[in-house]
């Protein structure tokens, strides 16, 4: 029995993308994410929707190890993250750079190859032409020589997807990528997912605007510091689960959260 | 130690140079690091916190010896470091706040030390330490110069091996992170880097102008180059031409304040020569870009005059050009479109040639197909459109105006004036050469 429930189990590794099982994240001990649990299957475009400070960024960053798990664990296709980092790409915020970096737009794109080239190896021929394409996939080849100050906000975004697309990725995280773009590249950037979508890549996306939900994503994460629902967009996106997710912010588990805080040691 | 026997074989002012060259070529590049990290003031901070230390490791162990003195400059450094780090982490002090205290308390507690040291019946062998507050390259032993040949062997290869590694890790430490380099450590070797240098630094320049070794050439070679690999070269010559030149040109002065000054003349030229960055380049696009719109207004103001008249091109009483609107210097810009072969003056006339009409009518379409997006698009009162217009529409890249023309079109908003702008002003030749008198 037991060694036919391991295979069971090993059958739906393959599928799963994503498995983030009973993770609470906590910054100061203030928790800020709790007891998450959920699965994404592979080759889903999915989003991750909720108020500001509901943990959407949080679990990003938990996910790729970027902040400690105060519990639980992320696995990413049946396997811990340190053992699968070059199976999964980023795009951070893009306020999370200084723009004014003297780097060239082919520079930062380069930079998606430095995980597979690893120590001491510099960027050869073949890095080169991974970053060509990539530059053309988001249609910015034309600037691949300018200081990345010189470009739009638009632009911008494309370049940090540019990046993320050298990685190779299986699974991709995206933290608010059509934050603050133009018309042109938001069409730009949905069209990439689809491309990456049915390249049977794993998308997760930061997203805000609660109007392109249905027209973006295929699954839905719906999140207010613990998960509210997670799974396909027709069944899941509901009226009932978003009134959950929105209504009211100081539930009892932004109660609970405070009174931990207060219980610390005044400093 | 062969390197001793090379080092004892030069003369002073040949060893002068040479460590002056070395420690401004490895500030340079390091300092490079912490600038773009947005760390250069923990290199003031290192210096001004190496003072107790020196102080300390002197009168522990009586001797100028420069490795012990090292060795005390390194400990006070890392401790200043400690400190800020928990004063950051478990008070709610910001980081700058936190290094301006630290940096003033130790630093105060060194001279404290220094006063007491300089007291007769301590040993009054003072004579090596206060060159350690502005600095004596004229102290220099073929002991400072392995140690700093040394340095900057060490710190030169790392930095032309882990380039990568260190570039990402201070361009983008969660990206890095998430590829899984161990971005604290590399955040580590940069410190620990920044640390040494700091530390050989101070009996060359002392612990008052340190930081500026390190900030300054990096902040001039950042005028010069958007690249990175550029910029740590550049950084390094300046630092070097600036150790160097500082030097020997202030001989007689603290050299400290010869080599931060001539750091800061290096800046200050770069701030108004270098391309892009630099004041010179700046007024001069500025200047230029002034220049092509008071053309375009030119052009624009004959089109309007002429519009009663299409197709015909008319002579058009320079008065009347004169009253059209205010100009600043109406016959230069007339001189210029006459010698673009835009203009054809007579007298006291003046008329569009057909390549001026063609021009003035391409910038007139621009203009309007502007004032109509704002009026339509941006909700702005019709009487402060053209103003606006005026400022921007210089601006406009090509791919806009069409995207604009096409939006206005569909809408059925593309104004009738510029319908009628003729396609080819070259099939109006005929009629308007007859209709002039």
């Amino acid at each position: 029995m037991a060694a036919s429930g391991r295979y069971l189990r090993k059958c739906t590794m393959s599928t799963t993308a994503l498995e983030i099982h009973d993770m609470t994240v906590a910054y100061q001990r203030r928790p800020v994410l709790w007891d998450i649990d959920l699965q994404i299957p592979a080759g889903k475009l999915v989003g991750i929707v909720g108020p500001n400070g509901a943990g959407k960024t949080t679990l990003i960053k938990a996910a790729l190890g970027l902040v400690p798990l105060a519990s639980g664990k992320v696995e990413i296709h049946g396997k811990p993250y340190h053992q699968q980092r070059q199976a999964v790409g980023y795009v951070p915020q893009r306020e999370s750079v200084d723009w004014d970096f003297p780097v060239t737009v082919r520079d930062v794109v380069l930079m998606g190859t430095y995980g597979s080239l690893g120590w001491l190896r510099r960027p050869g021929r073949s890095e080169h032409a991974i970053v060509d394409r990539c530059l053309q996939q988001v249609g910015i080849s034309a600037l691949a020589n300018r200081q990345i100050r010189q470009l739009s906000g638009g632009q911008q975004q494309r370049v940090f997807l540019a990046r993320a697309l050298a990685q190779d990725a299986q699974l991709y995280f995206l933290d608010e990528p059509f934050a603050g773009v133009d018309a042109a590249t938001e069409a730009a950037i949905f069209k990439l997912l689809q491309t990456m979508r049915s390249a049977h890549k794993t998308v997760l996306v930061v997203h805000h605007d609660l109007q392109t939900v249905r027209d973006y994503f295929d699954h839905v994460i719906l999140l207010n510091m613990r998960l509210v629902a997670c799974g396909p967009v027709e069944t899941t996106f509901t009226q009932e689960n978003l009134h959950l997710t929105y209504g009211g912010r100081l539930t009892i588990l932004d109660e609970a959260a405070e009174a931990m805080r207060q219980r610390e040691p005044q400093r | 130690m062969m390197g001793t026997l090379f080092f004892d074989s030069l003369n002073l002012s040949q060893k002068v140079m040479l460590g002056t060259a070395l420690l401004g070529g490895i500030s340079g590049v390091i300092g490079s690091f912490a600038v773009l990290r947005g760390r250069s003031l923990v290199g003031d901070m290192l210096a001004h916190a190496a003072l107790p230390g020196i102080c300390l490791a002197f009168l522990l162990w009586g001797t100028r010896d420069l490795w012990a003195l090292s060795l005390g400059a390194l400990t006070s450094g890392l401790l200043a470091i400690a400190t800020v780090t928990w004063l950051v982490r478990w008070t709610r002090t910001k980081e700058d706040a936190a290094i301006g205290i630290v940096l003033s308390t130790f630093f105060g507690v060194g001279v404290v030390l220094l006063s007491v040291i300089q007291k007769p019946h301590i040993g009054g062998n003072k004579a090596g330490l206060d060159s350690y507050l502005f600095g004596e390259p004229a102290n220099m032993l073929s002991d400072d110069l392995v140690l700093l040949t040394v340095v900057a062997g060490v710190i030169l290869s790392l930095v032309f091996f882990f380039f990568k590694e260190f570039q990402l890790v201070c361009f983008d430490t969660d990206f890095a992170q998430s590829q899984g380099w161990p971005t604290l450590k590399i955040d580590l070797t940069l410190m620990a880097a920044l640390t040494v240098v700091t530390i050989v630094g101070l009996p060359i320049v002392g612990v008052i102008l340190m930081a500026a070794m390190l900030i300054l050439p990096a902040a001039t070679a950042r005028l010069w180059t958007n690249r990175l690999q550029v910029l740590l070269v550049l950084a390094g010559l300046c630092g070097m031409l600036a150790a160097v030149g500082g030097t020997q040109l202030g001989r007689g002065l603290p050299a400290g304040a010869a080599i931060v000054l001539t750091a800061a003349g290096l800046f200050v030229l770069s701030l108004v020569l270098a391309p892009q960055r630099g004041v010179v380049a700046r007024l001069r696009s500025e200047w230029q870009l002034r220049g092509r719109i008071a053309r375009e207004h030119l052009l624009r103001s004959l089109y309007e005059l002429n519009e009663p008249y299409l197709p015909a091109r008319q002579q058009l009483p320079l008065q009347s050009l004169q009253d059209y609107r205010h100009w600043s210097a109406l016959p230069k810009l007339l001189d210029a479109a006459e010698a673009d072969a835009f203009v054809e003056r007579q007298d006291k006339t003046v008329r569009l040639t057909s390549l001026g009409l063609k021009r003035a009518a391409e910038l007139t379409t621009a203009h309007r197909l502007w004032e109509m997006y704002l009026m339509q698009h941006a909700g702005i009162a019709p009487d402060h459109v053209d103003r606006d217009a005026d400022d921007v529409e210089h601006l406009l890249p090509a791919a806009l105006l069409v995207e604009l023309e096409q939006q206005l079109e569909q809408e059925g908003r593309l104004p009738n004036t510029i319908t009628s702008v003729p396609d080819s002003p070259h099939q109006l030749e005929g009629p308007s050469e007859s209709s002039t008198p």
